[in-house]
């Protein structure tokens, strides 16, 4: 708060008010919902429920299908994150250094910032089309026999690969925008001290960029869990099956296809929880950098 | 270019380095534009020619049928979904979106940093607390309580709980709390009550925030997909987005899938965001950035 505010007491109330109203319908009420079904056991055919304490979660634990994709979820995870951070700071080293063509290349590599996820999965599908997919094409032509939807390595490989696509440009943006600010006597003196730039990036850059690299690796993980939905739904074409899905998908498919309402409120519970540590860790590092900043 | 300068080619030493740059770049905007074209490249051809032969390196004369039956043809039962209808559809959600999001956001954030309020502490938590959940994980009772507020196929519906996180809230109160201090002590001195400092003073200061939370806040609302997939069941409710599910089910059920017609609609779906992302690039760049820190 400013230390010179306005003293008027009913129109911050009426300000405030809108906000307040909507985070309480759509936020702390499905939020507390959710919590509380997590320990119920719903008919599935809508007649009633009943209380059953911790058995939805204990049920999780103990389902080995669970296990499979709470695995796959977290390999799925490293691999987006690590792949689409990497792809991306290499981009955004280079973008730094060249002059001519700097802002086309800007424009060329962050436009896909802008693509849905489930269109991103769409035209994945496309590039995988099992009979004339320009990728599956480029498969054959070194002996793998790609099959979408079909081999479950090959789908997830899809999956990295779409997502590592969309999620590219977000992270140069985050990359490039951190290089630039980098002062021009810093990167004078580092050049002066150091004369390979293999060595200056290490030394010199990398340093700098990481509260931004860190900032970004909470921001792929939370994109690579959740917002990844669209292109697991487009690309296994909402037919789950034997194919490879992450965790928010199962709630999705639990809870709106097979009505387990119980079991799937205990996922959206745990979620919440992993979202929260996520997200605490995050904050305290944000505040950390706006004391210094 | 270097025939404009005087200078032989053969004194110039190849900078191997720059060479090295510029391929890496080229390389990455081809990673993130092929498929873009293969797309686009379908939408001018025939669907059997696409059938036949997979994209091809020819563009064909196609593109105004295509661009007819993706605009004014409908796939569905209903026949309401042209692609017309989902494009506003989608805009509506788009923009009906970031005003929302701006107008509660700044409200709040206003009432937040410029006024002395007793429970200002505890409206702070509540309405940050919603940073940390996303929308995916309480979707279920979400749904549940748009159906008991008998939301479900409006745009209403579609549009409130969306907005139920503090994204902009957070974004402006960090905007706000970086204006000057003596701004108010001036206004005050002056006499101007808070509405008038708000409307004269803070609005005019905030315009280029205002313009980069809408880019942000207009892609984002556009390429909403899971709640929208949800929320809206009638044909004629359905967003350009939420619409790709549908195009990849016509596209396994029938004999000869219509390839120009669906990449068409799947170009409508990412144009609009693109361009603006492209458009105000440097708006964008700045919000995003600066939104995060």
């Amino acid at each position: 708060m400013k230390r010179a505010g306005f003293a008027t007491r009913w129109l911050p109330i009426l300000l405030l008010l809108p906000q307040l109203a909507i985070i309480a319908v759509f936020f702390y009420w499905p939020a507390a919902h959710a919590v509380k079904s997590s320990f119920y056991l719903e008919d599935p055919f809508g007649f009633g429920s009943s209380f059953v304490g911790f058995d939805n979660y204990i049920h999780l634990t103990g389902s080995s299908e669970y296990g499979r994709i709470a695995k796959f979820t977290v390999l799925f995870t490293v691999l987006v994150t690590f792949f689409s951070l990497a792809l991306a700071l290499l981009l955004a080293v280079k973008a730094d250094n060249v002059i001519r063509g700097a802002k086309t290349y800007r424009t060329l590599l962050m436009w896909v910032y802008a693509v849905a996820p489930p269109v991103a999965g769409f035209i994945g599908l496309l590039m995988f089309n099992q009979s004339w997919g320009p990728l599956t094409e480029l498969a054959k032509s070194i002996g793998w026999d790609f099959k979408l939807g079909v081999n479950f390595n090959d789908t997830a490989f899809a999956m990295v690969l779409v997502s590592v696509w969309k999620q590219v440009p977000v992270n140069f943006i985050f990359f490039l925008s951190g290089l630039q600010s980098i002062p021009k006597s810093v990167r004078e003196a580092a050049l002066i001290d150091a004369k390979s730039s293999f060595r200056r990036f290490w030394d010199v850059t990398f340093p700098l960029l990481a509260p931004t690299g860190f900032f970004l690796l909470i921001i792929n993980i939370t994109y690579a869990l959740f917002d990844t939905f669209g292109v697991v739904d487009t690309l296994v074409k909402g037919e789950p099956g034997n194919n490879p899905m992450t965790l928010v998908y199962k709630v999705y498919v639990d809870g709106f296809r097979g009505n387990d309402m119980g079991g799937s409120s205990a996922q959206s519970v745990i979620l919440m929880v992993l979202v929260l540590a996520l997200t605490v860790f995050q904050f305290r590092l944000v505040e950390r950098r706006i004391h210094y900043t | 270019m270097t025939e404009t300068t005087h200078i032989p080619v053969a004194k110039r030493p190849v900078k191997w380095g720059r060479v090295m740059d510029h391929s890496i770049l080229i390389l990455g905007s081809l990673f993130m534009l092929v498929p873009l074209l293969m797309v686009l490249q379908t939408t001018t051809t025939t669907d059997l020619e696409t059938i036949k032969n997979g994209p091809e390196f020819v563009i064909g004369d196609r593109f105004d049928d295509n661009f007819m039956a993706a605009m004014f043809k409908a796939s569905g039962f209903s026949g309401e979904n042209t692609g017309l209808r989902m494009l506003i559809n989608s805009l509506i959600l788009g923009i009906g979106f970031a005003i929302g999001k701006i107008v509660i956001g700044m409200m709040a954030a206003y009432a937040l940093v410029y006024f002395r309020l007793r429970f200002a502490t505890l409206a702070f938590w509540l309405i940050f607390t919603t940073l940390l959940l996303p929308l995916e994980v309480r979707i279920l009772p979400s749904y549940e309580i748009a159906q008991q507020l008998g939301l479900l196929n409006t745009y209403t519906g579609l549009i409130v709980p969306l907005i139920a996180s503090a994204t902009a809230t957070f974004f402006f109160r960090q905007f706000f709390r970086s204006v000057p201090e003596e701004l108010v002590e001036a206004a005050r001195i002056d006499g101007a009550g808070p509405v008038k400092f708000f409307i004269d003073i803070l609005m005019p200061l905030s315009q280029t925030m205002i313009a980069a939370m809408f880019i942000i806040m207009f892609v984002y609302g556009w390429n909403q997909y899971l709640w929208p997939t949800m929320v809206t069941t009638e044909e004629g409710m359905y967003t350009l987005v939420r619409g790709i599910k549908q195009l990849t089910q016509d596209l396994e059920g029938t004999n000869i899938p219509e390839y120009g017609r669906a990449n068409m609609l799947a170009l409508i779906a990412i144009l609009p965001p693109v361009l603006v992302v492209i458009i105000f690039q440097s708006w964008f760049v700045k919000g995003l950035t600066e939104s995060d820190k």
